[in-house]
């Protein structure tokens, strides 16, 4: 493989789906790596060490240098396990395409989700609605391709899947059904969820579920 | 001919960006000068997610979001690199081009706060402030002994910053108050003047009055539209 593996270290936080995006790069270049747990009401001086700025997860840790956001990470990871699979296409058109896309779920997904499970309650009508209307768009991008990356499990398709094990929680708690308004995409879930790399890094939905109701019980309703 | 039109706003930072890209490279382009309040159906089509400039049109397929842009041309156009070649280093690029991003909405508020409302007034400059704190403080990019975030040549994180510090500019000069102090932020203000003095940025640095003066009647603009709404 050429690259040393033994010196890749995650900063995570494991209902993370930023995280997750992580875990499922590694696992698709076959890059073995050590995954520590961060507790975000106390978070370790390595963290604030290595992302002094923002002191989020995810943090790759590659010998001992820090690369910081998720999707700057799987990118990261593409470049310096060059070998296949590939994550981002090769043709700089697609690979702009593949970017924007990336962007539009970095921009769109988690915070239209979270007032979907905690949001305040008397705008849960339209919180759904701006939800679903996000799914819709990215289930258009979609059309009729098995991935977002066409034949080939891609890079936007690690940006969005995580998100997925979270939608157990946004159904529950939303009262919604995320399959009524995009089938096409929950069926891209399930094909996404036969690929080894992405079972093994996504908690199971009830785990998330549990997470969401613990969460709003020590924060409240935002 | 590259076959290249550029959808932007003149004075928009995102726009200037691909605007010294393009410059960088020695690409000619078409530029279409769009309108902020009454877009073009073509901007539409091309944007439709987003509907915002600038796009960037290659041989009829359109390209969005700045620094997507810049290494669209990047990729397309390797001569005067802007984008390093280590992964690592690019990584770090990477980050820094999207931190520089959140300037925008803090200096957007800064423009449409009311000036004599002290205690809002000071909170948008703190905010400000805060951003360019990091930067002075945290970015390993930036060190006295290097002109650039790029080392001894403009990269894509003078490009970034560059164009957010020039936005910075125009509401210092149309709120007459000063945030990019020289004392509290030493290094991006050395920075800033090797900046907008290099080759190339210098012949396509938007006047200072001129950029003043469209932020004005922007601003005045919004306003108005707001208190009709």
């Amino acid at each position: 493989m050429g690259e040393d593996n033994s010196n890749v270290v995650l900063l995570d936080f494991w209902p993370s789906s930023y995280g997750m995006r992580v875990k499922i790069a590694l696992q698709e270049k076959g890059v073995s790596y050590e995954c520590r747990q961060e507790d975000f009401e106390a978070k370790s001086s390595l963290l604030l060490e290595m992302n002094p700025i923002h002191k989020m997860i995810p943090v790759l840790i590659h010998n001992g240098k820090p690369i910081c956001e998720s999707l700057n990470i799987v990118e990261y990871i593409d470049e310096v396990w060059n070998h296949k699979p590939s994550l981002l296409p090769s043709d700089p058109y697609k690979r702009s395409q593949a970017r924007f896309w990336g962007n539009y779920i970095d921009k769109n997904v988690y915070s239209r989700g979270k007032k979907v499970w905690n949001g305040k309650v008397e705008e849960k009508e339209e919180s759904k609605k701006q939800f679903i209307e996000c799914l819709k768009m990215l289930e258009e991008e979609l059309g009729e391709k098995p991935y977002f990356g066409g034949d080939e499990f891609g890079y936007v398709d690690v940006a969005l899947v995580p998100f997925t094990s979270w939608f157990y929680t946004y159904e529950t708690l939303g009262n919604l059904s995320i399959e009524a308004f995009v089938p096409k995409l929950v069926g891209w879930t399930k094909r996404c969820m036969e690929k080894q790399s992405v079972a093994k890094s996504l908690p199971h939905p009830h785990n998330i579920y549990d997470f969401a109701l613990k969460y709003r019980e020590a924060h409240g309703y935002e | 001919m590259e076959d290249l039109k550029l959808h932007g706003f003149w004075y928009s930072p995102f726009t200037m960006r691909v605007v010294w890209t393009l410059k960088l490279k020695g690409l000619s382009y078409e530029n279409i000068e769009e309108d902020r309040f009454n877009k073009s159906p073509q901007l539409l089509e091309y944007n439709p997610v987003h509907k915002k400039t600038p796009v960037l049109v290659h041989g009829g397929k359109p390209i969005c979001e700045s620094m997507l842009i810049l290494e669209y041309i990047e990729e397309l156009w390797p001569q005067n690199p802007l984008v390093p070649l280590d992964p690592y280093q690019r990584s770090q690029a990477r980050f820094w081009v999207t931190y520089s991003d959140q300037l925008f909405p803090a200096v957007v508020q800064l423009i449409l706060v009311d000036i004599a409302d002290d205690e809002e007034k000071k909170k948008a400059i703190e905010k400000v402030q805060k951003l360019l704190k990091d930067v002075e403080d945290q970015c390993l990019l930036l060190v006295d002994e290097k002109l650039f975030f790029g080392g001894d040549t403009i990269n894509m994180v003078d490009i970034a910053f560059g164009s957010m510090i020039k936005f910075l500019v125009a509401m210092e000069d149309l709120n007459e108050l000063k945030v990019l102090e020289a004392e509290k932020f030493p290094r991006l203000h050395s920075w800033f003047n090797n900046f907008k003095n290099a080759p190339i940025i210098k012949e396509n640095f938007s006047d200072r009055e001129k950029m003043c003066a469209n932020l004005k009647y922007i601003r005045k603009t919004i306003r108005e539209l707001e208190s009709s709404a």
